[in-house]
């Protein structure tokens, strides 16, 4: 094809190719990310018109300081208690993403993703719903699970695909699936479980009961069309839902500008769809907790979605599979201006007078422990290549509710 | 008892499980108020409330997406796709999420949607209303398939659709949903209210996926078809003055491979027919599988008649669809083969 069009006034035409501000190589640069003071932003009444607070889609609600305070109108949410078990779940997360991605290293699975930089988000919000509702969660929220009490060994299980997996060996690792604990089976498919999340809130409005829909998806795969589908029936229908998008900055190694495009924000997406968006500071488990219950209250009095975008970083790599330092800067994650969620919330709580460092110490260990004993546990029953795994058998199983005829013969066929 | 025609029984059989069931919705382009461009769902809407028969947007991926959502919530949603040919863009939720939501979760959550759309051509719809795109999905594990041939039929295997704990994909042959359709376009089409099979049964009735069954018995060979076809298998036939046992399959996935082996294994020869392209079509499977099973007992080579593998054509409609010329010559050839 030869660019034999007309040269007219404007002359040739060119493609615009994104870039991020930095790769690997360089220096880290976030000067670009506009970081608004903690407490600065206000806080709309939940039944308020959507109209009133478009500007909350460009700025990110912070309620911790530098310093550990909380501040502003988003502040005073939880107890002393309620932040030390916060604290403890995102410990928690961060132990046991760390054993398994060794576990991992030493092959005693195949594949595995960590949440290190990320644990505010899934587990703060999982303290702001309610029993009965639902999570369409990424494989990035398993903060879910840990801060809603789901046994670390069967998550274990499910990651070796043994013998006591409660997915039959079916599922990649960390693919989790529990109706009990309201969490919906990640599928690995990118964006197809955020409509899935709007039909479930949609048919909770259809039978007037009062649970709500937690909608999961990361920045990169708000490209795909089922996020734009899911907000249109989201808007159309005023489905209870609450839209959650993770940016944290990085699709394997495609940085965020890449799905964004020229808005600005996530959030913004929300807009055009006339859905309130709110972009907080995900890295701040305060922060996320409040947004969380905000957008969650508005759901359950049938006001419809919020979208919320939660602005973090993604420390670690995308998965096992990847690496980093091949894409990003190796230091980018210690310039990250939101610093480190556990952190954060331990300082806060040292500062409240409710935390020390004594104690975080001997909590951490307390916690290494809990996660070993877990992971002797599950390991007894097997690990991908090693002990007990699930029989050849129950690959056959469940493809129906009865087995069909051709299934029937091809077990036999196997001779399982 | 009434005569129906197969648009009536098909809101028949969801006004009927609507009635029974306060889990099951409706939903899809033009659907709810209009009652769909086909008039399947007309009256629904009024009847039940537009919570449970609604307008849908333009979105296929978001209407079987929010239907999965809603399944794994405990409705049994039944939506239409205007056209199959518009269901690509749900090819991904229909795939990766609906088919193996059970297997997956291990049963955590399950998927009982039914996925209603047209098929077929014969009306003059070009590219964009005419395909049969049933192998895309009787290719996949954890999806059944279903395709009517009669009113009687097309009620009861809908029933036992949106009674069924797994998705399932019915594809409904547009050229049949007013009588049926024997390939002579020249010729006028006989209604369904002058066809045994327009005869539908009042109330609640069911017709069981995976049971195929005999059209008409004969002896020199068999015909396996579904939908469309079978009316063409019965005019190619008689013009031929071939005794052939026509089967129509009316499930795809499960099929009823034992009526099948059973008819071949009698009559020695078999031709296959459907509209949908040659190259990989579902023809190629029960050819694998009559050659699998009936070897030995066959007396000439299994024949396919199936569209060209071209893109449906506008004007050349007539050209590229099987009809009773094609389909007879290869009843001949096989008998003299």
């Amino acid at each position: 094809m030869s660019n034999d069009g007309p040269l007219g006034e404007f002359g040739p035409l060119s493609l615009h190719v994104p870039e991020p501000a930095v790769r690997h190589g360089g220096e880290p640069d976030f000067s670009n990310v506009n970081i608004p003071e903690a407490g600065s932003v206000r806080r709309p009444e939940v039944d308020a018109n959507p109209e009133d607070f478009r500007d909350l889609a460009f700025s990110i609600i912070r309620v911790l300081t530098r310093e550990g305070e909380a501040v502003g109108p988003w502040a005073g949410m939880l107890t002393d208690e309620q932040l030390v078990e916060g604290l403890r779940h995102m410990m928690t997360l961060r132990t046991f993403d760390a054993r398994m991605q060794i576990a991992q290293r030493q092959g005693k699975t195949s594949f595995y993703m960590q949440h290190l930089g990320e644990e505010a988000v899934s587990c703060a919000f999982r303290k702001a719903l309610a029993p009965g509702d639902m999570n369409f969660p990424t494989y990035r929220q398993a903060g879910l699970l840990i801060a809603d009490d789901y046994p670390m060994v069967e998550m274990m299980c499910q990651i070796y695909s043994n013998e006591r997996d409660p997915l039959k060996g079916r599922q990649l690792p960390i693919m989790y699936s529990s109706k009990e604990h309201g969490f919906f089976s990640i599928s690995g498919n990118l964006a197809t479980q955020y409509i899935q999340a709007v039909g479930w809130a949609m048919a909770s409005a259809i039978k007037n009961d009062s649970k709500i829909a937690a909608a999961w998806i990361g920045d990169g795969s708000t490209a795909e069309s089922d996020f734009h589908a899911s907000l249109v029936f989201a808007s159309t229908y005023k489905a209870p839902v609450v839209l959650n998008i993770v940016n944290n900055q990085w699709a394997i190694s495609t940085f965020q500008g890449i799905a964004r495009g020229g808005s600005g924000t996530f959030a913004a997406r929300g807009l055009g769809f006339g859905i309130p968006a709110l972009r907080v500071d995900g890295n701040d488990y305060l922060a996320v907790y409040a947004v969380a219950k905000w957008a969650i209250e508005r759901a359950r009095r049938n006001l419809g979605p919020t979208l919320v975008e939660y602005v973090t970083y993604r420390v670690g790599a995308h998965s096992t599979s990847d690496d980093p330092s091949a894409y990003r800067p190796k230091t980018e994650s210690d310039a990250w201006p939101l610093g480190d969620p556990v952190m954060r919330l331990k300082n806060h709580l040292i500062l409240r007078g409710a935390w020390t460092e004594e104690r975080h110490k001997q909590t951490e260990a307390e916690i290494l422990d809990t996660v070993i004993a877990a992971q002797k546990e599950a390991e007894g029953h097997g690990t991908l290549h090693a002990g007990g795994k699930p029989s050849a058998r129950d690959m056959f199983e469940g493809v129906y509710e009865t087995m069909p005829p051709h299934l029937r013969r091809q077990r036999q066929q196997a001779g399982v | 008892m009434a005569r129906k025609t197969m648009i009536e029984a098909i809101r028949d059989a969801m006004d009927i499980t609507m009635e029974r069931d306060d889990d099951v919705v409706v939903f899809g382009e033009d659907v709810g108020f209009f009652g769909g461009v086909f008039r399947c769902t007309q009256g629904l809407q009024a009847k039940y409330g537009k919570t449970r028969c609604f307008d849908a947007p333009i979105s296929e991926a978001g209407i079987v997406g929010a239907a999965i959502g809603m399944a794994a919530y405990g409705l049994k949603p039944c939506v239409e796709i205007q056209f199959a040919d518009y269901v690509y863009p749900a090819y991904d939720q229909i795939v990766s999420e609906a088919a193996r939501l059970r297997y997956r979760s291990n049963g955590g959550f399950t998927c009982p949607i039914v996925i209603r759309m047209p098929t077929g051509g014969g009306i003059f719809g070009g590219q964009t209303h005419s395909q049969s795109p049933e192998a895309l999905f009787t290719h996949v594990s954890g999806l059944k398939v279903v395709v009517p041939s009669n009113p009687h039929d097309a009620k009861g295997l809908l029933i036992s659709a949106i009674e069924d704990p797994d998705p399932v994909i019915f594809l409904e042959p547009k050229r049949l949903y007013n009588g049926p359709f024997d390939g002579h376009h020249d010729r006028p089409v006989t209604p369904w209210s002058k066809h045994d099979l327009g005869d539908v049964p009042d109330g609640h009735y069911t017709v069981p996926l995976g049971k195929a069954i005999k059209r008409r018995e004969g002896k020199q060979m068999t015909i396996l078809a579904y939908g469309t076809m079978v009316y063409v298998a019965e005019a190619a036939a008689e013009e031929h003055g071939i005794d052939a046992e026509i089967i129509d399959l009316r499930t795809l996935l499960p099929l009823d491979l034992e009526t099948i082996v059973e008819s071949v294994s009698k009559t020695g020869r078999c031709v296959i027919i459907h509209e949908a392209t040659l190259t990989s079509g579902f023809g190629a499977e029960l050819a694998a599988l009559v050659q699998e099973h009936c070897f030995y007992k066959l007396e000439a080579p299994v024949a396919r008649v199936a569209g060209w593998d071209t893109p449906y054509p506008h004007a050349q409609e007539w050209d590229y669809f099987p009809g009773p010329a094609r389909v007879g010559r290869a009843l001949v050839e096989t008998l003299e083969g």
